[in-house]
C-alpha cells in the first residue's frame, strides 16, 4: 500500500502524478463508505498523534480534518495559532520548533502566507499537510472537488470546468487549475480582469471576463469567494454590479451544458458569488462537497499515515 | 414629420469624410439625407425650406468632452438648462457633463436623474461622465458596468486626479471588461497643492507660488505606463505643456490605446494674459509659457493632442473676484471655444477640417456617440458658421449662468449662426437675417 504514495507531505497538488492522483481519489471512494456506516472508526491511525495548526480561522477545515483524523482512530488536537504564542511574537520556525518537539505524527497546518507550511515542513520530522497557504495550494479542495466531479462525470478528463470568480486570491483556484490539468480536463477561469492574476494564461487555462463565454457548454461550474475587502482595495466596484455580472444566477447557469453541475467551496456568499435558488437548486453538488470533504481527507492522512516510521527515535 | 431642409450655397466641412467643399446639405426628420458638392443634385424636395448660406460652412455639431455644471447642488452657477443655451450659441450640440456635482455622479439612478433633467430643460444633447472612483475619493471603484448600462459614456474623477496608482491601474483593468474610456485630470495633487499658477519667471515676478511642468508630466506619464500594462482604454483631459506632448508623441509611437485633450484656452492664452492678477485666467491646469502653447498648438495640429474641449467651469463672482491665490480655478467656455479656435486655423497653424475634427468627430468617436459627421443617415446634428464675420465678446450676452470668461471684450472672426440638433434649431444669431 504505502509504496502506491510515495511522499512524505501533501503541500500542493503540484509534484502529485495523475497516478498519485488517481490513488488518492480512489481510496477517498473507500473512506465514504466508512463514514455512512454506524461504525466509522477504523484503527490506521491508532496511537498517532495528529494537530491541526491553523494560524487563520476555518471552521469547515479544520473540523473535517479532526473528523477524518479521529475516524481513522488518531488523537487530534486543535490549535488556532491566531490567538496564541503568535501575538507574543513566535516566529513561525519558532513554533514549528516547538510543536515538532511534542512528537507529533502528523501536521495539518492553514497559514495566511504562500510558502508558509513548506517552510515548516523543513523544520519538523512528521508528516505535513497543507490546509491552505495563503493564495497559493489547497491541495484537500482540489481532491475533494475532483472527488465530487468524478462521482457526477464519471471522469475528470475531457470535462470543460468554468472556475469563476476571485481567483487572484483565491489557492483553491490555483490547486484545482493544477488537479484538473493533470486529469486532461479544459479549464476556463471567468472573472473581472481586475481579479485575474497576470500570465494566467500560461498555466494552461482558457481565460475569460464574460460569463456568457466562460461558461459556455461548461460541464462544471465552480464559483470562488468573494471577499468584501476586494471592495475596499478598488478590485470591484460593489457587491450589486459584482451580482449582476458575474454572479451565478438561472440566465447564466443556461449558458452551460443542461446537466453542470454547480460547486463552491465555501463559505458562500449568498447573493454576491452565488443567487441562493441556485446554492440550493438541483444542479447543486455543494453539500456534496462537504461529504467529499472529510472522505478525502481520509484519503490523504491514511496514505501519509502508512509511509510513516514505525518506530521513531529521540531526536539528539 | 418636419419638412426637409436645404441649405444651399455653402462650405461643407466633413472631416468624418475627409470633406471641404462648397456645396449643399439637406436635411429631413432629424437626419441628414446628403452633404456634399452633389447633395443637391437630386434638386430641391417636395415642401422643402431652401436656406440660402451666404457662403457660411455648414459643420458637424461639436461635441465638448468636459464640460462642468452646478446641477446638481450648484445651480447658482449653472444648470443643464443654461449650460445648454451656452452650447447652442457655441454651435456645441453635444456636452459632456463631469461628475464633480454635490451629489457626485456615481451612481447608476444619478446618470439617470442627468438624463431626466436635460430631457426636461436642455436644448442640446447632454452626455454624462461618471465617477471613475465612487464620491470621486480616488480609493473605491465606481460601478462602470451598471453606469455604462444607464448611458454613461466615460469615467472621470472631473477635477481631481487619481493619485493611488494602484486604483489607477485597477480603474483601467477593470474598465477594459466593459470597454470604458477612463479619463484622468493629469496633476500630481501633491505638486500642484500649493501653486496657483505657472511656475517660472512670471510667478515669480507677480509673487504667486507656482506649479511645475511636472506636476502634469509625472502624472502622465504614469497613465501611460498604466495604460500600456492594463491594455486599457485611457484618455488624459487636458495637456497643457511642451513636455507633455512630447511624451504623448512617444507613446502614441508605441501604438496602445491613449488618447489626450486640450482646452481652448491652452491652445490660445498663455500666462502673460493673467496681467494684473486676473483670476478669470486661472485654471487646472495653469496657463503656461508661449512656448507650451505653441508645442501643444504643433501637437493638434500632427494629431498627436486628439480633442479639443472647452473646460468649460462656471465659477460664481463671489469665488473668482478674490485675491488671485485664493480665487477659484475655471473658467466658462462653451461660446467661445469654436471662435477662440478658429484663431489657430486664421493664423495658419491648424486646418480647419482639422480643428473640427478634434471638437466634434474624435470626441464622437472615442465616446462612441452618433454625431461628429455629415454621413447621410446621422442625426442632423449641424451647425452653420460664418467664418469671416468679426464679434466681440461680451459678458452680459454670454447665455452662462457663470461670466468668468477668459475672452470677456476679445475680438473674435468667426460666428456660430444657427446651430440645429436633430435638425430642430435650438440657436440662431440674433444679427443673421431669417430666411
Amino acid at each position: 500500500m504505502a509504496s502506491q504514495f510515495a511522499h512524505r507531505h501533501l503541500l500542493g497538488i503540484e509534484g502529485l502524478s495523475p497516478q498519485d492522483i488517481a490513488f488518492l481519489l480512489d481510496s477517498a471512494e473507500a473512506a465514504i463508505d466508512v463514514s455512512r456506516q454506524v461504525e466509522k472508526k477504523k484503527a490506521t491511525l491508532r496511537g498517532r498523534t495528529q494537530i491541526n495548526l491553523f494560524f487563520e480561522a476555518s471552521t469547515r477545515t479544520q473540523s473535517s480534518f479532526e473528523l477524518a483524523g479521529k475516524r481513522l482512530g488518531a488523537d487530534v488536537m486543535n490549535m488556532a495559532v491566531s490567538s496564541s504564542s503568535v501575538k507574543k511574537g513566535e516566529t513561525l520556525v519558532d513554533t514549528a520548533m516547538t510543536l515538532n518537539a511534542m512528537r507529533p505524527d502528523l501536521l495539518v497546518v492553514r497559514h495566511h502566507a504562500a510558502g508558509a507550511v513548506a517552510l515548516l515542513a523543513q523544520k519538523v520530522e512528521c508528516a505535513v499537510i497543507n490546509a491552505g497557504d495563503g493564495a497559493h495550494e489547497h491541495p484537500t479542495q482540489a481532491l475533494l472537488d475532483a472527488l465530487t466531479i468524478r462521482r457526477h462525470k464519471g471522469r475528470l478528463g475531457g470535462l470543460v470546468v468554468a472556475i469563476c470568480g476571485d481567483v487572484a486570491h483565491s489557492r483553491v483556484a490555483r490547486s484545482n487549475i493544477l488537479l484538473l490539468a493533470a486529469m486532461g480536463a479544459r479549464i476556463r477561469v471567468v472573472a473581472p480582469s481586475t481579479l485575474i492574476p497576470a500570465d494566467m494564461d500560461r498555466l494552461g487555462v482558457e481565460v475569460h471576463t464574460s460569463m456568457r463565454d466562460g461558461l459556455a457548454d461548461a460541464d462544471v461550474v465552480m464559483m470562488l469567494r468573494l471577499q468584501r475587502e476586494r471592495m475596499d482595495a478598488a478590485y470591484i466596484p460593489s457587491v450589486r454590479e459584482y451580482f449582476r455580472i458575474w454572479g451565478l444566477d438561472q440566465e447564466k447557469l443556461g449558458w452551460a451544458k443542461p446537466d453542470a453541475i454547480v460547486m463552491h467551496p465555501g463559505p458562500m456568499n449568498r447573493g454576491v458569488e452565488i443567487d441562493p435558488l441556485i446554492a440550493d437548486g438541483a444542479q447543486s453538488v455543494i453539500r456534496e462537497q462537504v461529504e467529499m470533504g472529510v472522505a478525502v481527507r481520509m484519503a490523504v492522512l491514511e496514505a501519509l499515515g502508512q509511509g510513516l516510521p514505525e518506530v521513531v527515535g529521540l531526536v539528539a | 414629420m418636419s419638412a426637409p431642409t436645404l441649405f444651399t450655397n455653402t462650405r461643407v466641412v466633413d472631416p468624418s469624410r475627409g470633406l471641404d467643399e462648397r456645396g449643399a446639405v439637406l436635411i429631413a426628420d432629424g437626419r441628414i439625407v446628403a452633404a456634399g458638392a452633389d447633395a443637391a443634385n437630386q434638386g430641391t424636395p417636395d415642401g422643402a425650406n431652401t436656406i440660402d448660406c451666404a457662403g457660411a460652412a455648414i459643420l458637424p455639431g461639436l461635441v465638448d468632452m468636459r464640460v462642468f455644471v452646478g446641477e446638481p447642488g450648484g445651480e447658482h452657477r449653472e444648470t443643464l438648462e443654461s449650460a445648454s443655451r451656452a452650447a447652442a450659441a457655441g454651435g456645441v450640440t453635444a456636452i459632456v457633463t463631469m461628475p464633480d456635482t454635490a451629489p457626485v455622479i456615481d451612481d447608476p439612478a444619478l446618470v439617470d436623474f442627468v438624463f431626466r433633467r436635460a430631457r426636461d430643460t436642455a436644448i442640446v444633447r447632454v452626455h454624462p461622465m461618471a465617477a471613475m472612483t465612487r464620491g470621486l475619493s480616488g480609493s473605491e471603484l465606481a460601478e462602470y458596468g451598471l453606469l455604462k448600462e444607464a448611458g454613461a459614456v466615460a469615467f472621470t474623477d472631473g477635477r481631481h486626479s487619481v493619485k493611488s496608482a494602484k486604483v489607477m491601474r485597477n480603474a483601467l483593468t477593470y474598465g477594459r471588461d466593459f470597454d470604458a474610456l477612463i479619463v484622468n485630470h493629469v496633476e500630481d495633487p501633491e505638486l500642484a497643492k500649493s501653486g496657483v499658477m505657472n511656475e517660472g519667471e512670471t510667478a515669480t515676478r507677480l509673487g504667486l507660488p507656482g506649479i511645475p511642468l511636472e506636476a502634469e508630466t509625472i502624472m502622465l506619464d504614469r497613465d501611460i505606463c498604466l495604460a500600456r500594462l492594463t491594455g486599457g482604454r485611457y484618455h488624459a483631459a487636458q495637456v497643457s505643456c511642451g513636455p507633455s506632448v512630447a511624451e504623448l508623441r512617444r507613446a502614441k509611437q508605441m501604438g496602445n490605446g491613449i488618447s489626450a485633450g486640450a482646452a481652448v484656452a491652452h491652445l490660445t492664452l498663455n500666462e502673460n494674459d493673467i496681467g494684473a492678477y486676473r483670476t478669470f485666467f486661472k485654471m487646472s491646469p495653469p496657463l503656461r509659457r508661449e512656448e507650451d502653447r505653441q508645442a501643444v498648438v504643433e501637437a493638434l495640429a500632427d494629431g498627436t493632442i486628439d480633442v479639443v474641449c472647452s473646460a468649460h467651469d462656471p465659477q460664481d463672482v463671489e469665488v473668482k473676484r478674490q485675491p488671485f491665490a485664493e480665487a477659484a480655478d475655471g473658467a466658462v467656455g462653451l461660446e467661445t471655444m469654436l471662435a477662440a479656435g478658429l484663431r489657430l486655423v486664421q493664423s495658419g497653424e491648424v486646418p480647419l477640417m482639422r480643428l473640427v475634427e478634434a471638437m466634434s468627430t474624435t470626441p464622437a468617436k472615442l465616446l462612441g456617440l452618433e454625431a461628429g459627421t455629415l454621413s447621410p443617415g446621422a442625426p442632423a446634428d449641424i451647425i452653420m458658421v460664418d467664418l469671416e464675420r468679426p464679434w466681440v465678446v461680451k459678458k452680459d450676452a454670454l447665455s452662462s449662468r457663470s461670466q468668468n470668461s477668459a475672452f470677456e471684450d476679445a475680438r473674435m472672426t468667426g460666428k456660430v449662426v444657427r446651430t440645429y440638433v436633430g435638425g430642430r434649431i435650438v440657436f440662431q444669431d440674433g444679427a443673421q437675417p431669417s430666411h
